[in-house]
């Protein structure tokens, strides 16, 4: 199919380059430089879609990120990307993209019977009618909003592009490169600040690219070109296309999205898709330029409704006609260089402007072009269905209410002009205090909060020349706050038209018996009889239209249609539009892809994974590997076709019989050093600790201010002023800052100093009754004996030359060491232990056998110090002492921590020796009583004794103490288990504790 | 994300640190006895002002050292910053 509407001459596409892509199955072309929306125009088609709600036909209207329709489903790649706007979609050879809210196809659509039925689908009527009956919501409703409504479809396959994030900083954003984003990016640029220079569409210029105006000598398109050269090439500055700064966050932080590969067929390698830069800037200049603004007549969301602004970039970027018999709707001189245009490519068009009799020079130029203008003219309403076949147009009465006789002209599409909105989404969203102004009938940036300025038609300024000399000195004064320096540039001579005021008229009054639909959010089909229902029903805050009436929202957020939403309810309500106020503005700007937001951190990368010197070995001996926090350690280490329950019980059966080994590298340790040292931890820890001897470790518990035990572990007394602190694994992380807090903020009197060595040791644990032997045989020269290094002794020898810390404490029950060496000799020294070993039958053992030894000797850990525990809860008050103060020991006297019945942990074992208890289920006295049964204990870990070879479980228990020997029941609704249990200690192999010391 | 001015580093974002709660809370004495009524408020009492407070940060990913940071809780302005050994 041949291309219609392009013109020869004019375009800054590359016709050297032709493009072929499709759009619903149907195959055309385009060329290099073309967005997906100019390719469709130049081939003639305006129907793109339907509309989110009616299922109304949909076109275009804009030609850039306001626009509200034109959303498509796109192919690149064999990926697909919902929520894809034409208009900024670059051609790529073998694009393919599909309509999306249309079923069965754009062409006939099902649900645009809504359309027909529209008295029934008004503002809130989700609201109201698909709420009763309730049970009607999963099975009738919801399916049926989903079918009908929706902007596409996500992928669900995983997304294989690259995402990448990068950090800058910067003296000076600049967000945008209009006229005057490129003044001040240069005054600023050559003051010496570093800037940076971001702007959304892939080429630079914003509405020099489309205006007739000179700069200095040169047009205003050659102007831009110029500079950007310039600063493209000066150390200082960064300058992005296709990178879009769509929030504004707080202290200076900005956001920006760049679309890096998106207009290729596929990304390069090594090339991300996108790239989001977070960017720190001193100062921001907000150059955002201002968005068309609609005038609401009827079905202005007819297809070939476009806004005049968008008919001119199509000519003068794309060379692109969006029709040949153009019918031009204003309320001001801007659209008259639409008109100007179309004629000079040969295309008449008729101007109705509302306005009476304006006189300025461009409306005197286009009447000397010949082209015809009807005064005091609106239209009424658009005709035609799927694209603008005619317009009924009448002359309105001075004071803008009444309408003469309506008439009939034909027209193929509709440019529309209703002035100009400034875009002060950045602003509003840095906190910036906007204000109304009457002039130009809209809002722009007030009182700031964060240093930005904003400037241009952002700021409500449309002169070029006075753009372009508030911008060189916006970014003159800026950049001489930050360098020092005063290099001025020249503001260069421009020349423009001066155009006239504008016509504060925004709505085209019905005429009688009529009816025509007039939108004001032409995204989320709201008219102006939404808002008129809306409030009739008594919602008044804009806020609360909005989400009545879901004005505004979506990805429109108020671009296109937020002005003629405040102005309509100001004129129902009798207000002014400032104190309607209008909505807040949300980041982001324009939509932003998950997967940018997301970049490098997923699958693995979504959290760095630390691992043990040893863990080369683990991975070679079958270990099955579990996350402990972000550390990966052994679960089991498995033998031919072993289950992990058959794994760990062979593996703890090893330690009870001989002895095994085990990697708790992953332990917290922090070195604790200074003089005060031991009274540091006397306050820290719940026991006493200022007789402890060198060459001696103690267990201790520390508790949190609330009373509650916060973590548990071992510390040894090194030298006079020199300790060793174990924490769980967990818990690490939390208790050096616990100290690094007390040490600078409480007590900082305390000559104490911490520091983290967890990752500076590499530690294995040495269990069972044969590690004496082996310990001997692994360090021969020193004596090993229960006299020569007794339970909790500590002692430092050498490992075959290397330097090792013994400790003499058990996790395990077992009589038990622990060896530390430093981490580049962990994996020598596990080598060692295992070869060494062999002779006793050793086994390594991961951290299920690990929890099956703790369990059954009653020794508790994380489950059991959740947090929510306080040392009597878990038999740990032999360990409080009543000569000293400590961290948490006021607390310990409330009421509820000494009660008689208090919770305690107990051992639970399953009537009948076989059936394991579910992990978290919950004690009762009767398995049947009336829902919500009343709960006495929880059960915090499970295993199966290896020692008695039976299930075993730890709880804690309400009354725990007085509870052993009691048969209750252990109910799991998740896993749909009633067990009969019998209470028993917690303690259920060597409760006397004979085995560490023997 | 804020950018906070660590007394020791100088300027960082946010995500290097970790918030830690009011800093003008002061723990009771050791060994001194305190009533129910002070300790409770000690431990679970907080204010929660709209506009200035004082609170402690702790710069976990930089230094390790816990600072006083004087903040807008509404704004989020920060007005100033010091160790927690100055007075703010
Ligand atoms: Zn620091």
């Amino acid at each position: 199919m041949s291309e219609n509407f392009r013109l020869d001459k004019i375009g800054l596409i590359n016709r050297n380059k032709k493009i072929s892509f499709k759009f619903n199955g149907k195959k055309y072309f385009g060329y290099e430089g073309d967005t997906l929306a100019s390719a469709l125009i130049a081939n003639g088609v305006h129907l793109i879609g339907r509309s989110f709600k009616y299922h109304r036909p949909r076109g275009f209207f804009g030609a850039g990120v306001d626009e509200p329709y034109a959303i498509v489903q796109l192919y690149r790649n064999n990926e697909t990307e919902p929520n894809v706007r034409a208009t900024e979609q670059e051609l790529f050879e073998g694009l393919e993209a599909k309509s999306v809210n249309c079923w069965p196809s754009v062409n006939f659509d099902i649900g645009a019977i809504n359309n027909f039925l529209n008295k029934f689908f008004p503002a809130g009527f989700y609201y109201k009618t698909f709420m009763w009956p309730k049970s009607f919501w999963y099975k009738v409703y919801e399916p049926f909003i989903r079918k009908a409504a929706g902007f596409g479809v996500a992928s669900t396959k995983h997304d294989n592009e690259r995402y990448e994030h990068k950090y800058e900083y910067c003296d000076l954003l600049i967000t945008g490169s209009g006229p005057s984003g490129l003044a001040s990016a240069y005054a600023a640029a050559k003051n010496g600040a570093r800037v940076i220079l971001a702007e959304d569409k892939p080429r630079f210029g914003g509405s020099l690219l489309t205006s007739e105006v000179n700069i200095g000598n040169q047009s205003g398109k050659d102007w831009a070109d110029n500079i950007i050269a310039e600063l493209k090439g000066m150390p200082n500055v960064i300058v992005k296309n296709r990178a879009q700064v769509f929030g504004y966050y707080d202290h200076n932080m900005l956001v920006m999205s760049e679309r890096i590969s998106d207009h290729l067929p596929k990304s390069k390698k090594y090339k991300p898709k996108q790239r989001l830069w977070y960017i720190r800037a001193k100062e921001v200049i907000i150059s955002s330029g201002s968005i068309e603004r609609p005038i609401v007549f009827g079905n202005n969301d007819t297809p070939g409704v476009v806004l005049a602004s968008a008919a001119k970039e199509y000519l003068k970027v794309y060379g692109v006609l969006v029709g040949k018999k153009p019918l031009i709707f204003t309320n001001n001189d801007s659209a008259y260089e639409t008109a100007i245009e179309f004629k000079k490519n040969g295309v008449g068009s008729i101007v109705l402007d509302t306005r009476s009799n304006p006189d300025s020079e461009i409306i005197n130029e286009a009447i000397n072009m010949g082209i015809k203008i009807k005064f005091s003219h609106v239209i009424v309403a658009a005709k035609g269905y799927k694209k603008v076949k005619s317009a009924e147009i009448a002359k309105i009465s001075e004071d803008k209410k009444d309408l003469d006789k309506l008439e009939t002209i034909d027209c193929d599409c509709i440019c529309v002009s209703g002035f100009w909105t400034p875009t002060i989404h950045l602003a509003s969203q840095s906190g910036n205090k906007t204000k109304f102004n009457e002039e130009i009938d809209a809002f722009i940036p007030g009182q700031s909060k964060q240093n930005e300025t904003t400037v241009g038609s952002a700021n409500g300024i449309f002169s070029l020349e006075q753009t372009l000399k508030t911008s060189f000195e916006a970014g003159h004064e800026i950049s001489k706050k930050i360098t020092n320096k005063n290099n001025k540039v020249l503001v260069p001579q421009v020349s423009e038209k001066k155009f006239t005021q504008h016509d504060k008229f925004w709505c085209v009054p019905l005429p009688k018996e009529k009816n025509y639909k007039r939108f004001l959010d032409f995204q989320n089909d709201v008219a102006v009889t939404d808002v008129e229902l809306a409030i009739r029903e008594g919602y008044r805050s804009i806020e609360h239209v909005k989400r009545y009436t879901t004005l505004g929202m979506a990805t429109d957020q108020g671009k296109t249609s937020n002005l003629n939403g405040l102005q309509l309810v100001s004129s129902i309500e009798n207000k002014i539009v400032p104190s309607v106020g209008h909505t807040t503005f949300r980041p982001p700007f324009t939509p932003v892809s998950i997967g940018a937001i997301v970049g490098r951190e997923i699958g693995k990368h979504s959290k760095p994974t630390r691992k043990s010197p040893m863990h080369s070995w683990h991975e070679k001996n079958n270990a099955v590997f579990v996350d402990a926090g972000i550390w990966l350690r052994p679960r089991y280490y498995k033998q031919d076709n072993e289950s992990l329950f058959e794994a760990s019980k062979r593996e703890a059966e090893n330690v009870r019989k001989n002895v095994g080994v085990c990697d708790v590298t992953t332990l917290g340790k922090i070195d604790i050093k200074g003089p005060d040292a031991a009274e540091f931890l006397n306050r820290v820890y719940t026991n006493a600790w200022l007789k402890l001897p060198v060459g001696k470790a103690r267990y201790g518990v520390m508790l949190r201010e609330d009373g509650m035990v916060m973590d548990d572990g071992t510390t040894t007394r090194i030298s006079e002023n020199h300790y060793h602190m174990t924490t769980t694994t967990a818990q690490a992380a939390n208790v050096l800052s616990h100290l690094e807090y007390y040490l600078q903020i409480v007590w900082p009197e305390l000559k104490v100093n911490v520091v983290s060595t967890t990752e500076q040791w590499a530690g294995a644990a040495i269990a069972g009754p044969k590690s004496r032997n082996l310990l001997q045989k692994l360090f021969p020269d020193i004596d090993v004996s229960n006299t020569g290094l007794p339970f909790m002794g500590y002692i430092e020898s050498s490992l075959s030359g290397v330097q090792a810390r013994i400790f003499r404490i058990s996790f395990s029950g077992e009589l038990a060491y622990e060896v530390n060496v430093e981490s580049d000799n962990g994996e020598f020294m596990w080598k060692k232990i295992i070869e060494v070993g062999k002779e006793f039958s050793i086994q390594p053992y991961g951290t299920e056998a690990l929890s099956t030894l703790r369990i059954e000797m009653g020794h508790v850990a994380g489950s059991e110090l959740d947090g929510r525990t306080i040392p009597y809860d878990n038999g740990l008050d032999g360990l409080i002492s009543k000569k000293k103060d400590f961290i948490g020991k006021r607390s310990l006297d409330r009421k509820a921590f000494t009660a008689k019945d208090r919770q305690r942990v107990v051992g639970v074992v399953p009537i009948d020796k076989k059936t394991s208890i579910p992990e978290g289920s919950h004690l009762v006295i009767d398995a049947n009583a009336k829902l919500p049964n009343p709960k006495l204990g929880h059960v915090s870990a499970s295993c199966w004794s290896v020692e008695n070879n039976n299930p075993f479980s730890l709880a804690i228990l309400k009354d725990g103490k007085n509870m052993i020997g009691k048969k209750l029941f252990a109910l799991s609704p998740l896993k749909n288990k009633s067990i009969p249990v019998e209470i028993v200690s917690s303690h259920y192999v060597d409760p006397k504790g004979e085995r560490v010391r023997s | 994300m804020l950018h906070i001015k660590c007394p020791h580093c100088g300027l960082r974002s946010q995500n290097e640190f970790a918030y830690g709660g009011d800093g003008t809370v002061k723990r009771p004495e050791l060994n001194k006895k305190v009533s129910d009524k002070e300790w409770d408020t000690f431990v679970y009492l907080r204010k929660s002002p709209r506009g200035k407070h004082t609170e402690l940060w702790h710069h976990v990913s930089g230094c390790r050292q816990w600072i006083k940071v004087e903040r807008d809780t509404v704004t989020h302005e920060i007005f100033k910053t010091a160790k927690v050994n100055e007075d703010i």
